[in-house]
């Protein structure tokens, strides 16, 4: 690559990162879903997938040619530009967050960061915003389809994120305070230096913070006990009643990209990112490339296990009311997430 | 590169205003309204003020916006009909768009010197940070306005609140 200039290595480098990340995030998506109904179906004792392939493991292949196969209906009454636009605002905006995640110690090759597509100053601040404008997919799917279910589903998955919104970004903020900085990187580097009891949850004492920002984010992912708006026992299905084929897909898609999203942003904020929860305490083995894969391997690992947790919480938890859900997250998570603002910020002023 | 951001987003944020005026749908000038929101925080980016993008982004495009569109589908309100406009509108609104984009240009083109001149993407190195220098100015000399304002908010709020609970 001597030939190349800086900026055509950068080019080069950052469009084979988008590449690897987004094939990477669409086959973990694919393989979330399987994971869920095999998990699922062992908690409710019956096999789940188990006939395409080895274990299953074909089976997310067979419903993609399923889904890729099938009749695209639109129907009539349908505001069309609108009706096709929502699905790829819903799905775009999901994959568009992992953007800004680090997924590994800064390893630079030629100057370009190889862990992270983006390194923003103000990366917590890109996720929000990104999570916030994910709300126009859902809201305008419901309204385009013309039809009660739909627009039923998609105003209560509209006020629901816009109400959990608050909580999960308040949440956030004893995170930023204790790391000084918005960069994801420096929030992963505040919580280096002794393994797991440096990680915010443990030794920088914002577990509350952190069970606001996970039930915040059930409620984000509409996720069960949250999944209101597509409650099948009332509402059909919710907001994508009236998709079929590809754009339905899409919305599947974009709701287990979200899960794997929040669930890295989990992990950064409040796990330590990539680091070993063992700190220094076991001696660097192997040579620089097993060094850096390593807390890859740590980062995959801590962000399967808050997937398993989705998984495990939608088959332990029954569905929440709409008022109670109203009530949980306006007079409970928000205020909760207030004090623990409060004390952290009152910690650290008493401390320095 | 900071350049072509520059007239993409540019051209897209005057299209979508115009867009914006042209749509008969309630839904689609609002729609319309969120592209010139996002498109405006582009701009701020590239000059450098990442904290107010990323605040367009979230309060403007993520909250107000998302209530305006609310509002539209819950009342369901339909088309548009295309009227003439009033005669006042003609006679009055044009020649006074045209006097205040003269005022304003005026001011901007005399005062060159006092208001400085931004740079695209000066200020984007890692080397400044300036949510650190925002947050110090406005919690140091900046604190009463800051106050006051949430003040004000909070009295928006109980105002809506009893204008909204029902007659017992």
């Amino acid at each position: 690559m001597s030939h190349l200039s800086p900026f055509q290595t950068f080019l080069l480098l950052s469009v084979l990162k988008i590449a690897v990340v987004l094939v990477i995030t669409l086959t973990a998506v694919a393989y979330t879903v399987l994971l869920e109904r095999k998990v699922l179906g062992r908690m409710q004792n019956r096999w789940g997938p188990s006939r395409v392939g080895p274990f299953g493991l074909l089976q997310p292949l067979a419903d993609g040619i399923k889904l890729f196969l099938k009749e695209d209906l639109t129907p009539l009454a349908a505001e069309r530009p609108l009706f096709i636009i929502a699905p790829l605002i819903a799905l775009t905006c999901a994959l568009i967050s992992i953007a800004v995640v680090p997924f590994g110690p800064p390893t630079a090759v030629k100057g370009v960061q190889l862990f992270d597509i983006a390194d923003l100053n103000i990366g917590l601040l890109v996720i929000l915003g990104i999570t916030s404008i994910g709300v126009y997919g859902i809201a305008l799917s419901g309204w385009s389809s013309n039809n009660k279910y739909a627009l039923l589903g998609s105003l209560r998955a509209t006020s629901q994120m816009i109400s959990y919104e608050l909580a999960l970004g308040l949440s956030l903020v004893g995170v930023v305070l204790r790391a000084h900085s918005l960069r994801l990187r420096d929030i992963v580097g505040s919580q280096t230096g002794h393994g797991a009891l440096s990680w915010n949850v443990f030794g920088g004492l914002q577990i509350v913070a952190f069970f606001v920002y996970l039930m915040a984010a059930y409620a984000e992912t509409n996720r069960s006990p949250f999944d209101l708006p597509e409650a099948e026992s009332e509402l059909t299905a919710g907001y994508h009643t009236e998709y079929s084929s590809m754009k339905f897909a899409m919305f599947f898609m974009a709701e287990y990209a979200n899960m794997i999203t929040v669930s890295c942003v989990a992990t950064l904020l409040f796990l330590g990112g990539a680091s070993s929860p063992f700190g220094s305490l076991i001696p660097a083995i192997g040579g620089a490339v097993i060094q850096a894969i390593l807390p890859i391997l740590w980062f995959v690992a801590k962000v399967l296990f808050f997937l398993l947790l989705f998984i495990w919480v939608r088959a332990t938890l029954p569905r929440f009311r709409y008022d109670q859900l109203m009530a949980f997250g306006w007079k409970f998570l928000l205020p909760i997430a207030m004090l623990n603002i409060i004390f952290t910020s009152l910690y650290l002023a008493l401390r320095a | 590169m900071q350049l072509a951001l520059f007239i993409i987003f540019g051209a897209l944020a005057v299209a979508g205003a115009i867009n914006l005026l042209l749509q008969r749908h309630p839904i689609n000038s609002a729609l319309s309204l969120v592209v010139v929101m996002m498109s405006l925080a582009v701009l701020y980016w590239s000059l450098g003020a990442e904290f107010l993008a990323a605040a367009q982004v979230i309060v403007y495009s993520g909250a107000i916006m998302v209530l305006f569109v609310f509002v539209i589908m819950l009342l369901n309100s339909g088309e548009e009909e295309r009227t003439t406009g009033s005669r006042a509108a003609y006679i009055v609104g044009f020649p006074g768009a045209a006097a205040i984009f003269c005022l304003l240009s005026f001011v901007f083109l005399t005062e060159r010197q006092a208001l400085g001149v931004a740079t695209l993407g000066g200020s984007l190195s890692r080397a400044s940070n300036n949510i650190a220098d925002l947050s110090s100015i406005l919690f140091t000399r900046l604190l009463l306005p800051f106050e006051v304002t949430s003040v004000l908010i909070l009295v928006a709020i109980i105002g809506a609140v009893v204008l909204a609970r029902k007659e017992q």
